[in-house]
């Protein structure tokens, strides 16, 4: 699936919730599921700090696909950020660099990427756009 | 402990007053709200906001400098605000009451003037430890500036201050010492009284940080006996922007001008101004006519209503919520000084205060998450941040059970 087919549906599994707190539950839900980074990486040179919540995240590249992996100390945001990942892990640098993350605000959760808000999550996506930027040009400079 | 004369002290109520502040009927998420983050800002009464929006309608003009009619208006009603900020603090003239734009703007001028005429090299700065952060980096930023040292008073496991390390700290090199009179995220109200005593049998001029105080309970500077005293418009229901600082007229004699500009000035040439008299010699520019205006209102709304009855009535309410809050096995209080006002913090064991905050949130309940602007607290007490009910005469009982509600919603989602 590509980065917008992803996105597509979690835009489609949302629908289905009629009220706030239904939406919360599977938030949290997926928080609590999800064991998404080696606690060896949780340290603080992968900390990305938020005023409000903390979020950790690492990357690596795994035969020509982007592997992203994060934490957060909040559950909500911890179920966010496992959907970024499910969006954004397992691309080309190229394509999450050029990937236009539209369905944070499209169920609902924008106020979760507002600067003020400063959860850690608008930094992450930064993060993991940089980190892509970074491993694009190297590869243009390798050819 | 209520007086017999406290007994006597009107009943607030409350469903009157909550008609006077339109705000209070909005719906969120489909829920009637529930606001509990005065701490943060209050609410504004029609009082207030028809005031604003009479100032702007009828006689908008600058004020102290036109011949003509409106500007002679307008100076009026700002110089009657000053004149009901003074009888508000008991000060002795207006000539002590400088309009800033809030609590932060007035503790970075005195931190700079008075900086500037009195504290030098290897002097020392008194705060403590439960500052808002306002109340630290201007005083950082002065100590930096003049290699003078910033010594905190510790607090204790409850939030209360340590008055003995207070006293082992003060000594003649102390220059001032700052200090809240309400703690913003622990509720502690501080003996300010006390302290004031203390710090000037070692002539150590102190002053207040009464943002988190004007609002709850009485505050009389003479009584006191404060050298400075600085508060906010927006948390006592007056408009945002505006704030005062109270200076005993012999210290702001004392102290040179904090910013330059128009208004501030007697005679100007290119080789030297003269600045204007009190309270003047402080006001650089046009004010925040608006506002003055506003804070007016505000702080004749809350006359009438009474500080001894909002004293009163806050206070029931927030024993009702600290024994409510105490039914929620998994909740621990952080600061549980004996007198507290305004603020409720607490933790809820293995959920993030930012999750809690926002489950509280679609739930129609407005609360603050987060360290509070107190980062030093929350190293203090090991924790990322707490979630704050902070109350006002406009809350209700049911407001707390709704609360409480929320809370036990938000636990059962989050364990």
């Amino acid at each position: 699936m590509t980065i917008k087919e992803k996105q597509d549906e979690i835009i489609a599994d949302f629908s289905f919730f009629e009220d706030w707190m239904d939406k919360y539950e599977y938030i949290i839900q997926l928080g609590k599921e999800l064991p998404l980074i080696d606690e060896a990486f949780k340290t603080d040179d992968k900390l990305i700090k938020g005023c409000q919540s903390r979020v950790w995240m690492h990357a690596e590249e795994k035969e020509g696909k982007v592997l992203f992996s994060a934490d957060s100390d909040a559950l909500i945001t911890k179920g966010l950020v496992s959907l970024v990942i499910k969006v954004l892990s397992g691309h080309s640098a190229e394509d999450i660099h050029n990937a236009d993350i539209y369905f944070i605000d499209q169920i609902g959760l924008k106020s979760h990427l507002s600067p003020t808000r400063s959860n850690g999550l608008l930094s992450m996506l930064k993060q993991m756009k940089l980190y892509a930027l970074a491993l694009k040009t190297r590869h243009q400079l390798e050819k | 402990m209520i007086t017999q004369e406290q007994k006597e002290i009107t009943k607030l109520d409350v469903n009157k007053i909550r008609i006077d502040f339109p705000i209070l009927n909005t719906n969120i998420y489909g829920h009637s709200l529930v606001y509990f983050d005065n701490a943060a800002t209050t609410q504004k009464p029609n009082q207030v906001i028809d005031s604003i929006s009479d100032y702007y309608k009828n006689y908008n003009s600058n004020v102290h400098r036109g011949v003509h009619h409106l500007s002679q208006m307008a100076t009026d009603r700002f110089e009657e605000a000053r004149r009901t900020v003074r009888d508000f603090i008991n000060a002795e003239s207006e000539k002590e009451i400088i309009f800033t734009r809030g609590t932060s703007d007035s503790i970075n001028l005195i931190a700079s003037s008075f900086g500037k005429a009195f504290v030098r090299k290897g002097d020392r700065v008194l705060i403590t430890a439960m500052e808002h952060h306002s109340n630290i980096v201007p005083w950082q930023i002065l100590c930096e500036d003049r290699e003078a040292q910033l010594d905190v008073i510790p607090i204790d496991e409850k939030g209360e201050l340590i008055f003995e390390e207070f006293e082992k700290l003060l000594d003649s090199d102390v220059r001032i010492l700052a200090l809240p009179y309400v703690s913003n995220s622990l509720g502690t109200v501080n003996p300010v009284k006390k302290i004031i005593e203390a710090a000037h049998s070692h002539g150590v001029p102190v002053l207040l940080d009464a943002a988190q105080a004007v609002q709850h309970i009485p505050v009389d500077v003479k009584e006191l006996n404060v050298d400075f005293l600085a508060f906010s418009s927006h948390k006592i229901y007056g408009p945002t922007g505006m704030g005062i600082l109270y200076g005993k007229e012999e210290w702001l004699e004392k102290i040179p001008p904090y910013q330059g500009g128009g208004e501030m000035i007697h005679t100007v040439t290119f080789e030297k101004t003269t600045y204007n008299e009190l309270p003047f010699k402080f006001e650089a520019g046009t004010p925040n006519i608006a506002g003055a205006i506003g804070l007016d209102s505000a702080l004749k709304y809350v006359t009438n209503l009474g500080i001894d009855s909002i004293h009163i009535y806050e206070n029931k309410l927030y024993q009702y919520a600290l024994e409510k809050l105490s039914s929620i096995k998994e909740l621990t209080f952080i600061g549980e000084a004996k007198e507290r006002a305004g603020a409720i913090s607490f933790v809820i064991e293995n959920t993030h205060p930012f999750d809690v905050g926002e489950i509280l949130d679609k739930q129609g309940i407005a609360v603050r998450t987060g360290h509070h602007c107190t980062e030093p607290i929350m190293d203090q007490f090991k924790i990322p941040g707490t979630i704050r009910a902070s109350f006002s005469f406009y809350n209700t009982k049911d407001e707390v059970d709704r609360l409480v509600l929320g809370l036990n919603r938000a636990k059962q989602m989050l364990l």
